[in-house]
């Protein structure tokens, strides 16, 4: 097909691939191969502006009579939920936090990115498009990443209107560092607190529309189901039941449509960078009802977090990124020198490995190489700190130098937020002492199928953020997730959802209907059931377990023998959960060990999922890296020959009963940019 | 580490609640405080007893979900939050006696879960500027002068935790509102609405029934983001400007 024309007159650049590898077979049935049945056409950098004026538009005073749910109050259901209440729908948000201000986001550290090139240092549209298809190793869709970095720039514009305090330089104008090894300054910042800043920014603007009357918060509520009703025209999402989860009451709530904007599943690891209420339900509830599940494998594991230090672990901490600017990264030559004072470690003693085996890149190694890296140092039994089970789990990062040569006021300048946390954490002096740290689970690439309007395969299920499969293929460029969520809630969706809802408002349906009945008893039913089991473990000791298996089989490093055990151990895993749980308390009550029980029974399906299409996939890409594809030094080999494509999963049934997941693969075809091997030797 | 701990439990809104005594084992210096309550649940649902309820999610001082009044002060003994205060504050033996925000805009919920609402109310009551999606003038086309963004930065950094009114004798939510009129009156994006934002604002703090600021400056000391006590001046200021014109 490379070298003829497609139907509107561009040349693709690739061949579809061809699987001839089949590691996962007896786990899956193949499917239909899929289409985005929206996909755009045309020239690149016209596709969105056409779109936009293609789709319908809903008259204004049609808009109060449209219903839209939308799920989370991250940046992108926050920036949704304002959007849509200020064009004058009628819409129900919802969040599990006590405001909608807590969302995820507001962790975020580093940066957004935006193609504003204010710096004159050569940046544009197509190179923000270029550096996020080429960093996400040519496993995203080109229409999508081209429009995401064409409205990048208006984003940082709607955030100053509403006073979101970036950064400035002395003439009160708009301050950008570069940010995670790319050559142009294009990342927009508020010290080391952006997510915080742009959140704060779209919770207000959809507080100021609760007041207008057009949104309405429902907090302390947990999605735990998705309605789908067919009304005569084929199945749509409807609705989805909700726990108050200060009164226990299983609510319905129905709406012409439905978004998820719930976030990422990195949770599924246990431990990782994420908050502790981070979750997978709503979008795996969704997939239960029929919502492809995109690459659940792309994970994105971050190089520098502080090391796990105890078995009572809770959660992992980022330290920001920009430090690898400054900071040296080394472990000891000798094993031996692993539990001396690193101070009385000698220069000819270390071993600054990313300087040694990437000279040209050194300690900007993007995260996927940084990561994997620390990880076999500690694997040969160089790592430093203290033995977490049998291993020193943790590298040096060496300000050292750095202060030396800049003072220790510049740093100080630069990284005292950070410093002082990790102080605060670990209790060593990082200006004294070098830091520690080690890679820990940070981000999802893979999420529900969406096609170009962001709709899921389910008609009326829209998903944004980091629920959906996302713009950032196998491997996500720092601060490209805030631009992504941002785009979503504040331009996408609006200008495609009314595309949908121009057929609306849908047929009126009721609590009574059999469909609504339906999902509401699988919901009082499984809360019963977590109530009932009564046996010995906690679910937190459960997820635990999850943890510890996707972190050894389906992390940094995955092989066919790994997998498949860890597919086994995770099978043994839900058999128990569901036999041997233990949950106090009751059902009309705020009850944090019942929320938790559901969270982790769908963390457990999610992670046999993630396994399988790990297996499947035979070469290394991005975040995830198969052992059996590498070059002889140990690089990632990709095979575009064979896995070009977006693995859509459709859940095709319990295993424990024998169902198996259903794989349709949608080939990627590039026409703006060739796809190459990538290299930072 | 060994500990004693007294924590309040309280199984609903209408029940009167107490404070119920239990004993810890085997924490270490390095678990953060809610770590170290994670423990205790285990434990506690190990023995067939209800776990105790808190909030927490980022556990890394962001967020703004976690409380607690411990040994009587809001996030306890260090300037941070209860998530980001570490068990080696604390030292083998100790008693810690462990409480919800106590103030009447906050009614608990449960345990050590209070409501947070009114803040939400708070900022729908004007805490915005105006500017619908796909308004906005190119960002650059207003310069903001550094050292104002810089305030409005260094002020915007509030969590919503509530600390400051837990902290204050008088249940005063004015750091809470000061340090968001500050953030938007120091920016040029802010002044169309400034002045009836901030009667807005107080209109609906004294609403909620928080209280009055009688200048003790609790609620800073308690703060874990460090805003200065100079945003309540400007509150005061602003809405002495603002009333006198006719606002
Ligand atoms: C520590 C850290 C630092 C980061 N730094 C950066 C950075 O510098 N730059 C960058 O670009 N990206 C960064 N990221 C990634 C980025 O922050 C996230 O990918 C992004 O914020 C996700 O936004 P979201 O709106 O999709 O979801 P979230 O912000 O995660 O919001 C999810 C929402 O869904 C709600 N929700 C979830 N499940 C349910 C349910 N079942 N029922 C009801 N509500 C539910 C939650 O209440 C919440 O409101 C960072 C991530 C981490 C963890
Ligand atoms: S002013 Fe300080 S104490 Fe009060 S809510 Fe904000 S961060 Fe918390
Ligand atoms: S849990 Fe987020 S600030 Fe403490």
């Amino acid at each position: 097909m490379a070298g003829s024309t497609l139907h509107d007159g561009l040349t693709p650049l690739n061949e579809p691939s061809v699987q001839k590898s089949d590691d996962a077979h007896g786990y899956y049935t193949l499917g239909e191969n899929i289409v985005d049945p929206v996909a755009p056409t045309g020239p690149i950098a016209d596709r969105w502006t056409t779109r936009k004026f293609e789709n319908r538009l809903v008259n204004p005073a049609n808009r109060r009579k449209l219903d839209v749910i939308i799920v989370g109050t991250g940046l992108a259901g926050g920036a949704a939920a304002a959007t849509l209440g200020e064009a004058g729908y009628n819409v129900k948000s919802f969040c599990y936090q006590d405001s909608p201000r807590r969302a995820h986001s507001i962790a975020a550290q580093g940066g957004i990115n935006a193609a504003k090139n204010y710096k004159e240092d050569g940046d544009s549209t197509f190179r923000l498009f270029y550096d996020t298809v080429k960093g996400g190793d040519y496993r995203s869709r080109e229409s999508n990443v081209y429009r995401l970095a064409e409205v990048s720039a208006n984003i940082i514009d709607q955030c100053v209107a509403q006073g979101v305090p970036f950064a400035r330089d002395y003439g009160g104008l708009l301050d950008n560092r570069s940010f995670g090894g790319v050559q142009v300054s294009r990342t927009f910042y508020a010290r080391g607190q952006t997510g915080q800043q742009l959140l704060i920014g779209a919770y207000q603007a959809m507080e100021r529309q609760v007041a207008a009357g057009t949104v309405q918060s429902f907090t302390r509520h947990e999605m735990l189901e998705l309605i789908v009703v067919d009304d005569g025209t084929g199945p749509r999402a409807r609705g989805i039941i909700a726990r108050d989860m200060v009164s226990g009451e299983i609510e319905t709530h129905l709406a012409d449509v439905v978004v998820l904007a719930t976030g990422g599943y990195g949770n599924v690891f246990f431990l990782s960078t994420n908050a502790m209420g981070s979750n997978v339900t709503a979008a795996w509830r969704a997939h239960r009802k029929g919502a492809y599940m995109a690459n659940p494998c792309y994970t994105q594991i971050h190089p520098t977090c502080i090391p796990v230090s105890g078995e009572h672990q809770s959660k992992l901490t980022l330290m920001s990124e920009s430090l690898r600017n400054d900071g040296r990264i080394w472990v000891p030559k000798k094993k031996e020198d692993c539990d001396k004072d690193p101070r009385d470690i000698p220069e000819e003693d270390r071993d600054y490995y990313l300087e040694r085996i990437y000279p040209s890149f050194g300690n900007l190694v993007p995260r996927d190489i940084a990561s994997r890296q620390a990880k076999n140092m500690c694997d040969e039994g160089r790592g430093v700190g203290p033995m977490v089970g049998d291993f020193r789990r943790g590298v040096y990062l060496d300000f050292a130098d750095a202060i030396k040569r800049l003072g220790k006021d510049a740093i100080e300048e630069k990284y005292d937020n950070l410093l002082d946390m990790y102080e605060r954490i670990t209790g060593e002096n990082p200006y004294e002492v070098p830091m520690r740290i080690y890679p820990a689970v940070h981000y999802v690439m893979g999420g529900l199928w969406v096609d170009y309007h962001l709709q899921s395969n389910v008609p009326g299920l829209f998903v944004s953020g980091e629920a959906n499969f996302s713009d950032h293929g196998a491997n996500r460029l720092g601060a490209s997730a805030l631009m992504q969520g941002l785009a979503d809630g504040y331009f996408v969706l609006p200008n495609t959802i009314r595309e949908y809802l121009a057929d609306g408002p849908f047929e009126k349906i009721d609590e009574s209907h059999p469909a609504v009945v339906e999902a509401k008893q699988n919901v009082e039913d499984r809360v019963a059931k977590f109530l009932s089991i009564n046996g010995t473990r906690s679910a937190d000791s459960y997820h635990k377990e999850l943890g510890n298996i996707m972190w050894e089989y389906c992390g940094m490093e995955r092989t066919e023998e790994g997998l498949r055990k860890a597919i086994d151990l995770i099978r043994e895993l839900k058999a128990d959960f569901w036999s041997n749980l233990k949950v106090l308390g009751s059902a009309d009550t705020l009850n944090q060990s019942l929320e938790k029980a559901g969270r982790v029974a769908d963390f457990i399906e999610l992670g046999e999922l993630m396994c399988i299409d790990a297996l499947n996939r035979r070469e290394s890409c991005g975040g995830h890296f198969r052992g059996e594809s590498q070059t002889e030094d140990g690089e990632a080999l990709r095979h575009d020959d064979e896995f070009a494509y977006v693995a859509a999963w459709e859940w095709g049934g319990d295993s424990l009963e024998g169902g198996q997941p259903v794989l349709h693969k949608e080939d990627l075809i590039y026409t703006a940019i060739e796809m190459k091997q990538r290299s930072y030797k | 580490m060994n500990l004693t701990l007294k924590i309040w439990r309280q199984s609903g809104p209408d029940d009167k609640g107490g404070i119920h005594t239990y004993q810890v084992s085997g924490i270490s210096q390095d678990m953060s405080f809610l770590e170290m309550l994670d423990v205790l649940n285990e434990q506690l649902n190990e023995k067939g007893e209800e776990p105790v309820a808190f909030d927490s999610d980022c556990r890394e001082g962001i967020c703004g979900m976690c409380s607690l009044m411990i040994n009587g002060e809001a996030h306890g003994p260090e300037v941070t939050t209860t998530c980001q205060l570490h068990m080696r504050s604390f030292n083998d033996g100790d008693t810690i006696t462990i409480e919800p925000w106590r103030a009447e805009p906050f009614p608990v919920i449960k345990d050590l879960v209070v409501d947070r609402s009114a803040f939400d109310r708070i900022i729908q009551s004007g805490g915005f500027v105006s500017a619908n999606t796909g308004s906005a003038p190119e960002a650059n086309s207003v310069p903001a002068p550094r050292d104002k963004a810089m305030r409005a930065f260094n002020v915007a950094t509030c969590i919503g935790c509530g600390a400051c009114v837990a902290a204050c004798p008088n249940g005063s939510a004015s750091l809470f509102v000061g340090a968001k009129i500050t953030h938007l009156g120091e920016l040029p994006q802010g002044q169309p609405e400034r002045w009836t934002r901030v009667v807005d604002m107080v209109g609906q703090h004294d609403h909620e029934g928080f209280g009055g600021c009688t200048n003790i400056g609790e609620c800073a000391a308690a703060c874990p983001k460090e805003i200065p006590l100079d945003v309540i001046s400007q509150l005061n200021k602003d809405l002495r400007t603002a009333l006198a014109n006719g606002h």
